[in-house]
C-alpha cells in the first residue's frame, strides 16, 4: 500500500510570532517553524498503516527550500521518501491543491492522509479542494474511539481500517460517533484524537540523511494558474485595557451601569 | 519598553549546526518538556528514577548515541552534545543515567571489549534493555582510583573480584556493572570485567538521603568472592589509563549536560523577573536583578561556546583530555554559579519545587564533585600548565 501524506511548514505555535510592518503577512526572521502538527499526526498514521500492511509512506510538502526541513523531519519518523514542490509563492488552498493533485495523479497513492488544517492560517480547505479535484471519496476530521490513553494507542494500532481495497474511517459528530466507509483510493483528513504522533527518533534523524527528497519547481506542475484568495492584510488584536478590582457588589453595579454602559 | 532580545539572538548559534543536529536538540527538548517533566517533581520528592520511562527514551536513540553500529544513533559528538544539554535541561539525574550508559558502559565495551562482548551487550544497552553502571570509585579511593581495594584474582576460566565501588551512579537498576579491579595474578595492573546483576556475590545497596540526584538511584556495589567468567574480562584494557579514558568521554557530556541545566534556570528567572511585581514594577526593571541576569547570560554565551568548540575538535578528532577538563570545570562552576543565584533571584518560592531552580541547584552539586571534583580538575590544569604535578 502506497500513502502520501502532505507537510505543511508552519510557525512554532509556541513561540511570540511577529506581523511585518506592512501587515502583508508573517515575520520570518527568528522564526522557527515546524510541521503543522494535525499533519504530524497524519503521518504517525501513515507509519501505522505502512507497518500493518507493508508498502511505503511517501512526504510531499509545498513551499520555500527550507521545507526540506519539514520534510526531514516526517522522514525522521520514519517515512519512506520525499516531494518537495518548491516555491517561494504564498499558496491559496486552490493553487496548493492543484500543485498536490499533479503530484498525486503521477505518484498515485492509495490513501493520501493530511491534517484537517493548518495551524498557521486555519483554512482548512486544502483537503477538501484536492479530494474534489482528485474525484476521490474523503472522510473529514478522521478520529477514533478509544482513548489516547488506551492500549489500543499504546500499542500504536492504526485507527484506519483497510482491507478489500476499502478504508473504514470513524468520526466523531455531535453527540456521537459515526463510521465512514470509502472505496480506495481515498482522501482523509486527521483530527488531534486520531494518534499520538511518535517522536523523531535520533537513528531515525540519521537514516532520514540518506532518503531520497525529489524536487518539483512548482510552475512546472500548475503553469500560469493564479490564486482565489488573496490576504490583504493582518493585523494584531487591539490591546485589552487593564482590568480593576472593585470593592463590592454595589461598585460593580454602578460600574456597570455608568462606565461600562451594558446594563 | 524597549525591544527584548532572546538570548538565542546574542548566542547566534544557529547558523552553526547542521539540520540534523538541530532537529535532534528540538527532538529531545520536545520530548523532555511533554514526557519528562510531568513526572519529574514526584519522582524528586519521592526520590526514585522512573524506570518505567526507560522503553521510551531508548526508543529516542540516546543511549551510545555517538557510537557507530550496534542499533546505535551513529551521530557526531556535537548532536551527542546537545541531545545531553536538553537531558540535563529537564534533570541532571536522568542525563547522569544516559551518559553513564553511554560513556561508562557502552563506550569500554566498545573500545576494550572484543566483538563477542560487543555484539551480547552493546544492542541490549542501546535498546535500554540493559541499563549498566560503572564501578571505579570506592569508599576509600574517589579522587586517587589507583589507591583501589577491589581485587580480581584468576580462578582457573574465570576470575573472583572482592571488594566494595561507592557513588554509583544507576547502580540499584542496573543489569550490568562495568568493574575496575587490580588483577592480583598480573602485577596488580587495573582490568575491566563486565559484571551481570545475577552473578552469585554481586550486590547494590542503595545509599539513602541524597539532597542532589533525587532522581537518579545512587548505590554501591558489593562483590563478595564475585565469579565472573574469563570471557568478560575487557581484555584491551589495561592501567588506569583506560577507566580514565572513560571519564574523559563522559565529561564532554558533562560539559554540554550543565549548559541545559542552567539555561533552564536561566529561563525561569527571566520570566519571572519580568511578571513578578514588587514596588509595583517587574522585579527584572530592578538593577539588581539585571545585573545577575546580565551575567548568566554572559556566562551561557560562554558554555555555549566552550561546547561547541570542543564538539567540533572532538568530532575532528582533536580534543585532548586536559581540554576536557577544562571544559567539565568551567561549564560546571559556571552552572552552579547560574543556578545559585537564580534560587534567590526566585525569593522565597524559589526554595520549592513550583519552579526548577533549586533542583537543579542542589543536582549541580553533585555535577561539581562527580566525574574529577572540581578541585582535581583545577590540579589536572595546573599540572598540564606548568609541567608540575600538585597531587601525585
Amino acid at each position: 500500500m502506497k500513502i502520501l501524506v502532505t507537510v505543511k511548514r508552519v510557525e512554532d505555535p509556541e513561540i511570540k510570532i511577529k506581523i511585518k510592518a506592512d501587515g502583508s503577512g508573517l515575520e520570518s526572521e527568528q522564526m522557527k517553524y515546524v510541521v503543522n502538527p494535525f499533519d504530524e499526526i497524519a503521518v504517525e498514521e501513515a507509519l501505522r498503516l505502512r507497518d500493518t500492511h507493508e508498502g511505503e509512506v511517501v512526504i510531499l510538502s509545498l513551499g520555500v527550500a527550507d521545507c526540506a526541513q519539514q520534510i526531514r523531519t516526517a522522514l525522521a519518523m520514519g517515512a519512506d521518501r520525499g516531494v518537495h514542490v518548491l516555491t517561494d509563492e504564498t499558496l491559496d488552498p486552490t493553487l496548493a491543491s492543484l500543485a498536490m493533485q499533479k503530484v498525486i495523479e503521477d505518484e498515485s497513492p492509495d490513501i493520501v492522509l493530511m491534517g484537517k488544517q493548518a495551524v498557521d492560517d486555519d483554512m482548512g480547505q486544502t483537503g477538501v479542494m484536492l479530494a474534489e479535484r482528485l474525484g476521490w471519496g474523503q472522510a473529514s476530521f478522521a478520529s477514533k474511539e478509544a482513548s489516547l490513553e488506551s492500549e489500543e494507542e499504546k500499542s500504536k494500532q492504526t485507527a484506519l481500517n483497510v482491507s478489500d481495497n476499502k478504508v473504514t474511517v470513524v468520526r466523531e459528530v455531535d453527540g456521537g460517533i459515526e463510521t465512514l466507509c470509502l472505496n480506495l483510493p481515498a482522501l482523509i483528513t486527521t483530527e488531534l484524537r486520531l494518534n499520538i504522533p511518535r517522536y523523531a527518533s535520533l537513528p531515525g534523524i540519521m537514516k532520514a540523511k540518506k532518503k531520497e527528497i525529489k524536487e518539483f519547481p512548482l510552475r512546472d506542475l500548475i503553469g500560469d494558474a493564479q490564486p482565489l484568495v488573496e490576504v490583504l492584510k493582518m493585523e494584531k488584536p487591539a490591546a485589552r485595557a487593564a482590568g480593576m478590582i472593585v470593592s463590592d457588589v454595589p461598585q460593580l453595579m454602578e460600574k456597570l451601569r455608568n462606565e461600562a454602559k451594558v446594563i | 519598553m524597549s525591544a527584548q532580545i532572546p538570548l538565542d539572538d546574542i548566542l547566534a548559534i544557529e547558523h552553526l549546526l547542521s539540520e540534523d543536529e538541530k532537529l535532534a536538540r528540538d527532538t529531545i527538548r520536545s520530548w523532555i518538556k511533554e514526557r519528562y517533566r510531568p513526572l519529574l517533581n514526584q519522582a524528586h520528592r519521592d526520590g526514585i528514577f522512573p524506570v518505567e520511562i526507560i522503553p521510551e527514551i531508548a526508543e529516542l536513540g540516546v543511549f551510545g548515541a555517538n557510537i557507530e553500529g550496534y542499533d546505535c544513533a551513529g551521530m557526531n559528538n556535537v548532536s551527542y552534545g546537545l541531545v545531553m544539554q536538553e537531558l540535563e535541561r529537564g534533570d541532571s539525574g536522568l542525563r547522569s543515567l544516559v551518559s553513564v550508559q553511554g560513556a561508562l558502559v557502552m563506550y569500554p565495551i566498545l573500545t576494550f571489549g572484543d566483538e563477542e562482548q560487543r555484539q551480547k551487550y552493546l544492542p541490549k544497552l542501546a535498546k535500554g534493555e540493559f541499563v549498566g553502571c560503572f564501578g571505579l570509585t570506592e569508599p576509600m579511593a574517589g579522587s586517587d582510583p589507583g589507591a583501589m581495594k577491589t581485587t580480581a584474582k584468576k580462578d582457573g576460566d574465570s576470575y573472583v573480584l572482592d571488594g566494595v565501588k561507592a557513588w554509583i551512579t544507576s547502580s540499584p537498576i542496573a543489569d550490568i556493572a562495568i568493574i575496575w579491579a587490580k588483577c592480583v595474578d598480573e602485577d596488580n595492573i587495573i582490568r575491566g570485567f563486565i559484571v551481570e546483576r545475577d552473578f552469585n556475590g554481586f550486590t547494590t545497596p542503595d545509599i539513602e538521603g541524597k539532597f542532589s540526584l533525587r532522581a537518579s538511584p545512587t548505590g554501591e556495589i558489593h562483590l563478595n568472592e564475585c565469579r565472573v567468567p574469563a570471557a568478560n574480562m575487557l581484555a584491551a584494557s589495561g592501567g588506569l589509563k583506560s577507566p580514565l579514558s572513560c571519564l574523559t568521554q563522559a565529561r564532554y557530556g558533562i560539559g554540554w549536560g550543565v549548559t541545559g541545566a542552567a539555561m533552564d534556570c536561566y529561563q525561569t528567572v527571566l520570566d519571572y523577573g519580568l511578571e513578578r511585581i514588587q514596588f509595583n514594577q517587574p522585579i527584572a526593571s530592578f538593577q539588581l536583578y539585571q545585573s545577575y541576569l546580565a551575567e548568566m547570560a554572559t556566562q551561557l554565551v560562554n558554555m555555549q561556546l566552550l561546547t561547541l568548540h570542543y564538539g567540533r575538535l572532538k568530532d575532528a578528532q582533536a580534543l585532548s583530555p586536559i581540554q576536557v577538563s577544562m571544559l567539565k570545570r568551567h561549564n560546571v562552576a559556571a552552572a552552579r554559579k547560574i543556578a545559585s543565584d537564580a534560587r534567590s533571584m526566585l525569593g522565597g518560592i524559589g526554595i520549592t519545587d513550583a519552579y526548577p531552580v533549586m533542583r537543579h541547584m542542589m543536582n549541580l552539586e553533585s555535577v561539581y564533585t562527580y566525574e574529577g571534583t572540581h578541585e582535581i580538575h583545577t590540579l589536572a590544569l595546573g599540572r598540564a600548565l606548568t609541567g608540575i604535578s600538585a597531587f601525585d
